[in-house]
Formats: C-alpha cells, sequence, structure tokens
C-alpha cells in the first residue's frame, strides 16, 4: 500500500470530500425515485462512483475545465453545478445546460466520445493564449472503443496539449462488459501508442483519485502534456432507469461489487482518525436530505418553457426565415403543465 | 411493433443461415427496445453479436461482411448517433456495387429508432432522414404498423441493395396489431393507401400517420373526405401512386415530423409541381418539425406536428 498522500492530513478538505460524496449519493436515490414517479426523464444514476467522481473535482481547480459524459455529477456538484440544474436538464430542459457556475464547462455529451476531441481543443486554445489552464474530459470503458476517443489522444500527443483523459471503467457499457469492448488488458495502456501517459487508479478510493489525478493536471499545466487515467470502479446500478440489469449481469456480481464500494473506505478512515461517528453521520444524512429536497421543490416548480424556446437561442439573432414558425409554433403550442 | 421486429428477424435467420444481426445490446439485452430479444439464445454468439460501442465499427464491418457472404443486419441504438457511420454509408456501402461495375455488392440493412415522442434523453428523438435519403444507392424505409414492419423488414433484409430502416419510436409499444408470422414480405419502392378519399391527399410516414389519422376523423365530420398514403419506402419516391391520388382530389398536404427545410416533404411537393401542376386545385401544404433543433422532452410536442396543425392545413386548402 502506497503511502497515504499528503493532503489527507488536511481534515477540513478530507471531511468536505467526505460529504461532497455522500450529498450526491443521497441526491442520486431522490432523482431515481422521482423517475419511478414520472417526475423526472431517464436518469443515468452515478451510485458507485461517488469516489471517482469527487476525487476529480477535488483535484481540478475551477478555472479548468470539465468535459462531462452524463453521469459524473459528483464532479460537477464539487465545481458548482447545481441539483436544481441536473435536475432540470433530466427533466427535459435545456435551461439545465445553462450552468450558473462553472460558466465555461461542457455541458453533458450524450453522443459517447464525442466530448474527448472537444477537451483537446479547449487545451489547444489554453496553449495558443497561453492560459495556465487544463482541460478534462471523461470517458466510459465503453466509450473508449469509439475513434473520437482515440483521435482525441492522438491529437493531444502529438500537440502536447494541458489535457487529462479519465476513463471511468465501470465494468459495463450497457450489458457490455469490457472484455467484449477490447483486447486490451487494460484500458490505461490504450496511451502507449499515443505516446502519452496511462495509469491505472483504485476508482473507489477518493484519496488516489485526487492524487493521481491532481499530479496528472500539475503536470499539464506545467507544459509536460496530456495523460490518461483509467479509474476501476463498478456500475452498482442499471444503466439508467430505462434499463433493467438483470437482464445481463449476475445479482452475485453487483454484490460483491457492494463490499468494495466507495463511501464505506472513506467513512472508515475518518471513524479510525476519530473524526467521525454515528450521530454525524445521521447530521448529514439530514442536512443532505434538507439540501436535495429544497433542488427538488426549486424544480418541481420551474414553469414549463414557451414553445419560443425552440428559437430563442438556435442562432446569436433569429434569422427572419425562422419568425414565421416560431409564430406558428406559439399557436399550436400545448398547453402549460406541470410534471 | 417492436415484437414484429423482432419476429421478421427471428424469421429470416432461420431460413437464411447467412442474415447476422450486429450492435449495441443487441446479444443477452436483445436490444435497448427488446428489437432482437431473444435471437441471440437461438441462433448463437456468432450470429447475433454485440460489437464494440463504435457506429464506424458497425457500418464498416457490415460493408465487409456484406460484401463476403454474410448479410448484416445492424442496429444503431439511436438514430442521433448514426453519424459516425455516414463515413462507411455515403463512401462504401452505397457505392460498392456501382464502383465495382457489380462485382461486389452491399446487402446490409441498417436499422435505427425514429423520430421522438416518448419523453428520451438528448440526442435520442431525431428524425434526420432527409440526410440518408439524399445518398444515392442506399433506399430508406419507415414502416408505420406493426404489419408493415413485419414485411418491409423481411424486404429489406432480401433486397440485395443497402437499406436504411427507420423504426418510429412511438410506435413501438403504442400501436399493437396482430402480425403473420408468415415470411410474407411486403413490396418496397411503393407507397401504401391508407384510406381512401376524394377531396384532398395527405401523404405521411411512420409515426406522423398516427396524428394524420386522427385528423382525417375529424375532416370526414366536417364533410372533407381525405385520401392518406403512408410513403413508407422514403428514398427512392414512388410518385406515380402520389401524382395518381393528387389527380382525384387535386389537393396535397404532407406531413412529416423532420424539420421542414429540404425536408423529403420538399422532394414530394417538387415532384408533384413537375408532373402534377395542373392537376392542383390549391398550393400544396407542408406541416413538419420547425427548422430547429429537435427540442428535450419538455416541449417535444410543441415541436412533433398536432392533429390541429393537419386539420389546419387542409382546410387551408380549401380557403379561397
Ligand atoms: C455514439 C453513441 N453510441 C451509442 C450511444 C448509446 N449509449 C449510451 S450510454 C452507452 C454505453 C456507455 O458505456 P460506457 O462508455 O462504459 O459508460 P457508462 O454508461 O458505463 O458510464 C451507449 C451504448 C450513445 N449515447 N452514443
Ligand atoms: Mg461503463
Amino acid at each position: 500500500m502506497a503511502p497515504l498522500p499528503q493532503f489527507a492530513a488536511d481534515t477540513a478538505l478530507v471531511l468536505r470530500m467526505y460529504r461532497a460524496m455522500t450529498l450526491v449519493r443521497v441526491f442520486d436515490a431522490k432523482a431515481v425515485n422521482l423517475q419511478r414517479t414520472g417526475q423526472l426523464g431517464t436518469y443515468p444514476s452515478s451510485l458507485g462512483h461517488e469516489a471517482a467522481h469527487v476525487g476529480v473535482g477535488a483535484a481540478m481547480r475551477p478555472e479548468d475545465v470539465l468535459a462531462p459524459v452524463y453521469r459524473e455529477f459528483g464532479t460537477q456538484l464539487w465545481r458548482g453545478v447545481t441539483m436544481t440544474e441536473i435536475l432540470t436538464y433530466w427533466g427535459g430542459d435545456e435551461r439545465g445546460s445553462d450552468f450558473a457556475v462553472p460558466r465555461q464547462d461542457f455541458a453533458w455529451c450524450v453522443p459517447i466520445a464525442t466530448q474527448t476531441l472537444h477537451a483537446a481543443g479547449a487545451a489547444m486554445a489554453f496553449k495558443v493564449l497561453k492560459q495556465p489552464r487544463c482541460a478534462l474530459a471523461y470517458i466510459g470503458d465503453g466509450g473508449t472503443s469509439e475513434g473520437a476517443f482515440y483521435e482525441a489522444l492522438n491529437l493531444a500527443g502529438a500537440r502536447d496539449l494541458p489535457v487529462v483523459f479519465v476513463i471511468i471503467n465501470n465494468g459495463w457499457a450497457i450489458s457490455v462488459p469490457v472484455a467484449a469492448q477490447t483486447a486490451a488488458q487494460t484500458l490505461a495502456q490504450k496511451a502507449v501508442a499515443a505516446g502519452i501517459p496511462g495509469v491505472q487508479v483504485d476508482g473507489n478510493d477518493v484519496f488516489a483519485v485526487r492524487e493521481v489525478v491532481g499530479e496528472a493536471l500539475e503536470a499539464a499545466r506545467r507544459g509536460a502534456g496530456p495523460s490518461l487515467i483509467e479509474a476501476l470502479t463498478y456500475r452498482l446500478s442499471d444503466h439508467t432507469t430505462a434499463d433493467d440489469a438483470s437482464r445481463y449481469r449476475s445479482g452475485q456480481e453487483v454484490k460483491d461489487a457492494w463490499a468494495l464500494e466507495p463511501l464505506i473506505r472513506i467513512r472508515d478512515f475518518l471513524i479510525n482518525a476519530g473524526l467521525w461517528d454515528g450521530a454525524k453521520e445521521q447530521a448529514l444524512l439530514d442536512e443532505c436530505t434538507l439540501k436535495v429536497d429544497a433542488a427538488v421543490t426549486e424544480y418541481l416548480g420551474k414553469a414549463k418553457p414557451s414553445s419560443d424556446a425552440m428559437f430563442e437561442h438556435l442562432f446569436a439573432a433569429l434569422p427572419a426565415r425562422l419568425h414565421e414558425q416560431r409564430l406558428i409554433a406559439r399557436k399550436y403550442a400545448s398547453k402549460p403543465s406541470g410534471h | 411493433m417492436v415484437e414484429a421486429i423482432a419476429m421478421a428477424h427471428g424469421w429470416e435467420m432461420q431460413h437464411d443461415a447467412n442474415v447476422v444481426v450486429i450492435g449495441q445490446d443487441v446479444g443477452a439485452n436483445g436490444g435497448v427496445f427488446r428489437a432482437t430479444a431473444g435471437l441471440q439464445e437461438r441462433f448463437g454468439k456468432d450470429r447475433v453479436q454485440d460489437t464494440p460501442l463504435a457506429e464506424a465499427t458497425i457500418a464498416g464491418m457490415s460493408v465487409g461482411m456484406a460484401t463476403h457472404g454474410l448479410k448484416p443486419v445492424a442496429e444503431i441504438q439511436f438514430m442521433g448517433f448514426l453519424y459516425p457511420a455516414l463515413d462507411q454509408i455515403v463512401n462504401h456501402m452505397s457505392r460498392m456495387r456501382n464502383r465495382t461495375r457489380g462485382r461486389l455488392s452491399c446487402p446490409v440493412v441498417i436499422r435505427t429508432p425514429h423520430g421522438g415522442g416518448i419523453h428520451a434523453p438528448e440526442h435520442h428523438s431525431e428524425s434526420t432522414e432527409t440526410m440518408l435519403c439524399h445518398i444515392p444507392g442506399i433506399r430508406v424505409v419507415c414502416p408505420s404498423s406493426p404489419v408493415r414492419a413485419y414485411g418491409l423488414l423481411l424486404a429489406a433484409i432480401r433486397d440485395p441493395d443497402p437499406v436504411m430502416f427507420l423504426e418510429p419510436v412511438r410506435l413501438y409499444r403504442a400501436m399493437r396489431q396482430e402480425v403473420n408470422d408468415d415470411g410474407q414480405a411486403l413490396p418496397l419502392d411503393v407507397c401504401f393507401i391508407l384510406r381512401e378519399g376524394c377531396d384532398v391527399t395527405i401523404v405521411t410516414w411512420g409515426a406522423m400517420t398516427m396524428e394524420t389519422l386522427r385528423a382525417v376523423t375529424e375532416l370526414d365530420k366536417r364533410g372533407i373526405s381525405a385520401e392518406v398514403i403512408d410513403l413508407a419506402t422514403l428514398s427512392p419516391i414512388d410518385i406515380e401512386t402520389i401524382l395518381a391520388s393528387v389527380a382525384k382530389t387535386g389537393r396535397l398536404v404532407i406531413v412529416h415530423e423532420a424539420a421542414r427545410n429540404v425536408g423529403v416533404g420538399a422532394e414530394i411537393a417538387a415532384l408533384v409541381a413537375e408532373h402534377g401542376l395542373y392537376d392542383l386545385l390549391a398550393p400544396v401544404q407542408r406541416v413538419a418539425g420547425f427548422d430547429t433543433i429537435m427540442p428535450l422532452f419538455k416541449l417535444e410536442h410543441d415541436y412533433i406536428p398536432s392533429v390541429q396543425r393537419i386539420i389546419d392545413a387542409v382546410e387551408h386548402t380549401f380557403a379561397g
């Protein structure tokens, strides 16, 4: 076992990470529940990914840029995206992608792997503009099969860009296990052909993730180039609320994975350090529930957007040709409804 | 409708050992909509294969498999994820026969869900058939019912050339119909008259047949008798059937979910202008999606043409 990183002595930081992991877990359960009761659209749970997501968030600087996929809520919340924004987007409303903070982060990226090139491009902008910033792109294990992913690695290596790619290897791409995606023994080794460093990290260990990602970002920031990190974790949930994982994976596998889930480990660390107990845990859960409930209330209280929303941001200024269509849309718009 | 699609796969795989199914999650999971449910158990992992998560892979390997003895039926999980495959479709699949003077060909079917209306996430509700119809050398087919999905999919698999098969997601579960699993294909390249009428011709396809038929019921009450044509094969267009109908009714309304700009409706209107202008008693009307991005689901029903919009467009052809 490697020694604990220096920041582990920073009690406030460690507690903050634990709180963030707990909040996203409570939020996640609520979001799934909202979907089940018809109050949210299809939702991709982040259950089991809390250490990887929060560790990455804690390693990034506010001025860095995140290119997420769709389920990295732990990172986004850390960076200032709100739970209301997340619910608004997954509730079928583009306003959720208009983050108050962080203004420069990319929005969710559903077309798999395309975001990796955006991150490389943002890193190119930082390089050309001589800004000491980094881009960080997420990708799933399944996503590493897409051509765009290899192109992004290649570009980043060829141009020495300040970008870090984090593969969340959670074992599954919907129903397809990693072994069916690739014959490579690790996903980190995909860095080799791009001529950049590739490392694996225990994605259920928030200390390790923060340390490894932090080092990669600092290297990129000082001009030492890009890197690829494979965080090993497990998708404890169905792929999304539209999925039924019992069709394709064994209950035993999921049960085994629960024993390694990331909250246990950091909680044990805190307890052993005398920083945590049952009362504190209960208080934290209560506090998280209050926060989540407040966000849900705010989300549910949002009026449906008007049909004009389809036209408002299509271009900087709506071309004259489209004015007539905007009027037609208004004329036939369905009645405003709640959820 | 989704069961009819699975059934057509099953029939053809049973009767043609060269038919193979490929795609993301088509195996154990049976496809995210269950359109390939049960096939892997029945036909094994060689003939029903989960591919790596890569659409260029799916289309490109289909070209290689089809030119060498197999008949791939490939699923692209949603139409919004088709685009990495387009290079292979445009530059190879559609051109293979032509550029080798018939020496090699691509009997491939690429199936993909089409359109919105089921509260799906971003990029899951696209109807971009126009992009495909513009490609010479491929057929584009869109069924409007379980019976037609079964018969047209069989025809698409048996066809010696590539077919894009667009499956309206709103019909997957909404529409139930008795389907005979008798291996009977329906013809490609022809429209189907869903309902005869004498005052106006309405041409539509896919899920919009539902709104159109509802509008027609209302129009009946107002004394307007509409003939409804299901285009079915979007490219090449069976213009003869449409022209014959317009010659009878004198009026034409085209209804589609896809954006209006350069939509398939524009091609139909142009063909009727070229070949049937003097039969028209009123200007052609198009009822289509707006020239905007398909909105997230809170507004998807403000985007998809409503029954009322269709009724008003038909009535407009009687005004003045
Ligand atoms: C280009 C593209 N193809 C297919 C899909 C459909 N799809 C959504 S998520 C997913 C699996 C992704 O697996 P992975 O990359 O491992 O990420 P995870 O869901 O495990 O976080 C697929 C196939 C998509 N969104 N984009
Ligand atoms: Mg995965």
